[in-house]
């Protein structure tokens, strides 16, 4: 029989995300991660404005409330000035590759040394699921009722692969969540983020590719599968960039 | 006597005098030679410095900076401290210190590069969003700039709010005699961030009881708006009239009032160094039987005039005239600030209130 594994002792309680949201089981491997390379007691958390607001409370560490997108200078200057610190910046896609793209692309462009984690749920989670950068060709969102026009409105952001191929950072991976194999394994990539700014290689990034069902329209299981058959081959899985350890 | 040196520069070293940890900020003039001179003062120092893409994520960096209990420093001008204001709000909701120089051009949009007074509305108001207010002070020389920003990052920490200097184009690139006051090497406020969760949860700023903590933060403003109001007057006791100037124009209208007291005018001036909170206080030594007060500004409206309105009613001189002279970019010239004087006083000027 498979064991079930511990709830990491900094989750406080049960965080109101929808049935079939992403959001619980990143925050989960992400307080898992911290946990496992020892720095319960050595971290902060960027929170954003988004779903990820519901946070709030929810984690027994220092939890930094962000201004929308902004992030990436706030981790900035903590980080510099708390170099020993984990510094972990968690963010929807809205409030890191809309709001936030200059803040995001600007902390990469000048290597800063802490953690991203985006959630790419492709839309605005939080305020009705309006059209995000992320969203797909065609996507029908809130903004987009007769489905994106990406001749208007431009194509999907791939922001890894822009910081991975523009930037002198650390460690870059996309990663998703629709089997425990690939949980694991954005897990790792997680970790290895981690990593590589407790190891002072540099800037790391980790998107994952991460189920809206509430402004999908669909049920947990189909947005699964639609996260196989239409985000992965545009959102390719795996590590795009990685400098390895000091 | 103390050596020569320019009002911006003045500012940065006085900065790293009071303990500040870290400058974070993006060019414009005429703030840029306060980060120029902290660009490698700040290194020299043991402290840090960031040059931001631009003035909003220099804020932002302001606001992380300021989470973990440093002392933070950012400077800018006009429209780039109109970018900052969406930071400058979150700092207020979170009860974070920090201090900003506002070395003010003149008017809005990109505005002239010549020296004014036109933020003064949104540097005593908030220019984002709530029911927020900046401490703001203002120097009329270089070593008052010195002092205020010195005093600044204490009154920031005291009261957990942002400080805002408010000076203008002409202090800042103008040298003067200055005298520094000693280093201060000061550790991080314990009450911040230090990554062990010691302080339990941050009050989330959605998540709390806001009209509880507005009842708080009106009793902070209460205890600012007692303890922290800052003037020179003179001559106020037997005025006529009284004038108000801050800044600049405060040290060229104390020179005018000087010149024709010597020669028995019974005119007066009360320059406000707090602007806020606004000298209330000074009111309380006026002439009861004054004919006007007249502010005296760098900007095209009176700006400064409808707290000196709305204080002079408080205070019991509510029937008093309220005029307004408007001195054009640049140094106030004592020849235009007296006509304009003596127009007033011959009746030729409509009060404003
Ligand atoms: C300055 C500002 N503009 C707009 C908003 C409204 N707003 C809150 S969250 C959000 C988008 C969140 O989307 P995302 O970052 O993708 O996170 P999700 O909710 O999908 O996890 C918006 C537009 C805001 N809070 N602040
Ligand atoms: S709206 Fe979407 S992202 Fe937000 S909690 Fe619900 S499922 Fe998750």
């Amino acid at each position: 029989m498979a064991k079930g594994k511990k709830v990491p002792e900094k989750i406080l309680r049960q965080v109101p995300f929808c049935p079939g949201c992403g959001h619980g089981i990143i925050v989960r491997l992400m307080m898992e991660c911290i946990e496992e390379l020892g720095y319960n007691d050595n971290v902060l958390i960027g929170k954003p404005v988004g779903c990820a607001s519901l946070l709030d409370n929810a984690l027994a560490v220092d939890t930094f409330t962000g201004a929308h997108g902004r992030n990436g200078a706030s981790m900035t200057t903590i980080k510099r000035l708390k170099p020993d610190m984990l510094v972990v910046s968690y963010q929807g896609d809205g409030d890191a590759y809309n709001i936030g793209f200059s803040e995001t692309m600007n902390a990469a462009y000048r290597n800063e040394k802490f953690t991203v984690i985006t959630i790419n749920n492709g839309n605005f989670g939080m305020t009705g699921g309006q059209m995000a950068w992320t969203s797909m060709p065609g996507q029908v969102t809130a903004t987009s009722v007769n489905g994106r026009n990406v001749e208007l409105s431009g194509m999907p952001i791939r922001v890894p692969e822009m910081i991975a191929s523009s930037f002198d950072t650390a460690y870059v991976a996309r990663g998703s969540l629709f089997t425990p194999a690939e949980i694991k394994k954005t897990k790792s990539y997680i970790k290895k983020a981690m990593q590589a700014q407790i190891d002072g290689v540099g800037h790391s990034l980790v998107e994952v590719l991460s189920p809206c069902p509430t402004n999908w329209g669909l049920t947990p299981l189909a947005s699964m599968e639609r996260i196989v058959n239409e985000l992965v081959p545009y959102f390719p899985l795996g590590e795009i960039k990685n400098k390895g350890g000091k | 006597m103390g050596d020569m040196v320019k009002g911006n520069i003045a500012m940065g070293e006085a900065a790293i005098r009071a303990g500040m940890h870290i400058y974070c900020g993006y060019p414009i003039t005429p703030s840029s030679e306060v980060m120029e001179y902290l660009s490698w003062r700040a290194q020299e120092a043991g402290r840090q410095f960031i040059q931001a893409a631009n003035e909003g994520e220099a804020m932002y960096m302001v606001y992380g900076a300021a989470s973990i209990g440093s002392r933070v420093l950012t400077a800018s001008s006009g429209l780039g401290i109109s970018l900052k204001q969406e930071g400058v709000t979150y700092m207020a909701a979170a009860d974070y210190p920090a201090v900003m120089i506002n070395v003010c051009r003149y008017g809005d949009g990109l505005g002239s590069l010549e020296s004014g007074q036109t933020d003064y509305k949104r540097e005593t108001r908030g220019g984002g969003n709530g029911d927020y207010r900046n401490i703001v002070l203002s120097p009329s020389t270089v070593q008052e700039a010195v002092d205020l920003v010195y005093l600044a990052f204490d009154l920031s920490e005291k009261y957990r709010n942002i400080v805002v200097i408010l000076t203008e184009g002409a202090l800042g690139q103008m040298m003067e005699d200055c005298d520094y006051p000693p280093m201060k090497e000061v550790p991080y406020y314990d009450w911040a961030f230090d990554g062990k969760y010691t302080h339990g949860p941050y009050p989330s700023q959605m998540a709390v009881d806001l009209h509880a903590k507005g009842i708080k933060n009106n009793e902070k403003r209460a205890a600012i708006t007692e303890n922290e109001q800052r003037w020179e007057a003179v001559g106020v006791e037997d005025a006529e009239y009284v004038l108000f100037a801050y800044g600049i124009p405060g040290r060229v209208v104390l020179g005018i009032v000087d010149e024709l007291r010597k020669k028995g005018e019974k005119v007066g001036i009360i320059r406000p160094i707090s602007l806020w909170p606004f000298p209330q206080k000074a009111f309380d030594s006026i002439n009861k039987n004054v004919k006007g007060f007249i502010s005296v500004e760098t900007a095209d409206s009176g700006q400064m005039l409808e707290d000196v309105a709305l204080y002079a009613k408080k205070k019991g001189f509510g029937n008093v005239p309220c005029y307004f002279i408007s001195s054009p970019p640049g140094v106030p010239k004592s020849k235009f600030v007296l006509e304009n004087f003596e127009a007033i006083k011959a009746g030729k000027v409509k009060e404003v209130f």
